[in-house]
């Protein structure tokens, strides 16, 4: 399977990544190459055969509900490029 | 959406300029699950609070922080399919929907897209006229809540508040079902006091507890279905109505202007009362979902499940169903009894050992009256059960006539206190006494012979006399013994 640059560019804008006219090109033939690897899987039958969500046979651990986290919005604005008042201060963003 | 849905009756139908349209209606309702901690945190829920004090480092999306569900989310999302006599999925799965907004942290929201953990149900309307609509659910899924953004405290800036990031929503999705504004609020309402009654959402709607996106379309009726309008976060129930009776007026105003509607995502402006674009086609939303992989399915066994079952309170329609049936109300009437629990369960206390249907009279046309008039909720009602139990027995037992006991319950909303003690010490007591009553009739005659002269021509005027004798009586008068009295001495039969 190949993709077009029009498709590698609709893929970078999804992800929010810039790319330019070479690396768009590069990407092309990248990904391509990428997708023919993993669609050699689709010759394998799998029919009836349960997708694997591990490795060893085990149930998703469960919590109990209780509060036990929180109260320490200077940790969580810590790393933000701007912040005030413990809020996350971005550009305008309306809809 | 499928093909063989119900169509409207001809009441419910639209007139266009070139004919009459059939509006249908889907609604997708985001409830927030009652927990005390977040989906995938052990954060705090609740609502409110500092800015982003009410977050874990893994609502914030920090590397490496992991999710671990909150058991009490998934037995709240699975009472809450049973409360929607819904198919419970012993395994489902947890995908990421991937979008980028400043109040999504991490990118994606963690959500159920191909196998949610509740299927299809029903609700079922009681619309008035005693017409009864089952509106199907397609599913039930659990995924996080955003954040909170806000833009009104810089021109150019936003200011971001994840107190909400990571909160447990239930992602209710009826079948394309309704088939008017008001079927559609309807739904909403039920589906509030149901999801109230099973104690898995608190429904309050001003606090983004429950918020619907309401998907609208118009067809000519026996036409296929039409192209439909997504309108996104609608947060009351009159809004669902408005946005709706817009909604539908402006598609059929498109289509009979020749123009074509484009399947979009539309805003409610609730001050304007309009519905307009939100987001062009060119950023139309690929989500790219796949399955969570820091996520297991979410798997739970039969008996787990029936154990939930088995402890679910009773809902509002088999509580209605026990009012007509054991205490011979009128459907209606146990229809406004059964919608909040709390009401309910105040007339079963009033109605307990007592007349039922006079009980269910005294809650809903005094007691509510009264409640709508001062805008107090009923668990703050100033009358106890238990006083306005006593006020019934008052008039029961013939202490008090039907009147006086409505004064009597305006002083106790008012001041409180014992019913029977108010009515002994304040005199309210209903004149039995034959003596007293001839007494006043007697007055009442002299002062008005001209009256007494025509009544005599003309029986129906007792009623004026009977009127008069409870005014001089202050209404204390029993009222049977007034018109025995009275008919002897006109000399009416």
């Amino acid at each position: 399977m190949s993709v077009d640059e029009a498709t590698v560019r609709r893929i970078a804008r999804l992800a929010r990544i810039a790319v330019n006219d070479e690396e768009a090109h590069r990407l092309q033939g990248e990904l391509s190459v990428i997708l023919d690897w993993v669609e050699q899987l689709g010759e394998v039958d799998t029919a009836g055969v349960e997708p694997m969500t591990s490795v060893i046979p085990m149930v998703m651990k469960k919590r109990d509900d209780v509060v036990s986290d929180g109260a320490k919005a200077d940790d969580v604005v810590a790393n933000a490029p701007v912040s005030e008042d413990h809020f996350f201060v971005v550009p305008k963003v309306v809809e | 959406m499928d093909e063989m849905v119900r169509s409207a009756p001809k009441d419910k139908l639209i007139k266009g300029a070139t004919g009459d349209w059939e509006v249908i209606i889907g609604l997708e309702v985001h409830a927030q699950v009652t927990s005390k901690s977040k989906l995938f945190s052990p954060a705090s829920a609740e609502y409110g609070g500092a800015p982003n004090d009410h977050v874990s480092l893994i609502d914030a999306a920090m590397p490496g922080m992991l999710p671990v569900i909150n058991e009490e989310c998934v037995r709240q999302a699975i009472r809450t399919g049973l409360g929607l006599k819904a198919r419970i999925n012993l395994k489902s799965v947890f995908d990421r929907k991937n979008y980028f907004y400043p109040d999504l942290p991490q990118g994606y929201q963690i959500s159920q897209f191909k196998q949610p953990i509740v299927g299809e149900g029903v609700v079922y309307l009681d619309m008035a006229e005693g017409e009864q609509i089952a509106v199907g659910i397609e599913r039930l899924h659990l995924e996080q809540d955003a954040g909170k953004s806000i833009h009104d405290q810089h021109p150019s800036l936003s200011y971001v508040d994840l107190n909400r990031s990571g909160v447990a929503l239930m992602e209710i999705v009826s079948k394309p079902d309704m088939r008017s504004a008001d079927e559609a609020k309807a739904y909403v309402t039920k589906l509030r006091t149901i999801l109230r009654y099973l104690g898995t959402c608190d429904g309050n709607m001003e606090e983004g507890s429950m918020r619907a996106d309401v998907n609208v379309s118009v067809r000519r009726p026996g036409e296929p279905l039409g192209t439909r309008c997504e309108i996104k976060n609608v947060n009351s129930i009159r809004f669902v109505g408005q946005a709706i009776d817009y909604e539908a007026r402006r598609q059929i105003d498109v289509i009979e202007d020749g123009g074509t509607i484009s399947q979009e995502t539309r805003l409610f402006d609730s001050r304007s009362g309009q519905t307009r674009s939100m987001r062009s086609k060119e950023e139309a939303h690929d989500y790219r979902y796949f399955p969570d992989p820091d996520l297991l399915p979410l798997e739970f066994d039969q008996p787990y499940v029936d154990a939930l079952a088995a402890a679910l309170p009773e809902l509002p329609d088999e509580k209605k169903a026990r009012f007509v049936a054991d205490f011979g109300l009128s459907p209606y009437d146990a229809g406004i009894l059964v919608g909040e629990r709390v009401a309910a369960d105040y007339f079963e206390q009033v109605a307990q050992g007592r007349d039922a249907k006079a009980a269910a009279n005294w809650v809903i046309n005094e007691l509510f009256g009264r409640l709508n008039k001062d805008g107090v909720d009923i668990v703050e009602s100033p009358v106890s059960a238990a006083q306005l139990g006593a006020i019934i027995d008052l008039v029961a037992s013939g202490v008090i006539s039907g009147k006086i006991a409505k004064d009597l319950f305006e002083i106790v909303w008012s001041e409180g206190g014992d019913p029977a003690e108010i009515v002994e010490s304040r005199g309210m007591k209903q004149v039995t006494d034959t003596g007293a009553i001839e007494k006043a009739i007697d007055e009442v005659m002299a002062a008005n012979p001209d009256k007494v002269a025509q009544a005599k021509e003309k029986p129906s005027m007792a009623g004026w006399f009977v009127g008069q004798v409870m005014k001089a009586t202050g209404g204390k008068a029993n009222p049977q013994a007034v018109n025995a009295l009275l008919k002897d001495k006109l000399g009416l039969e």
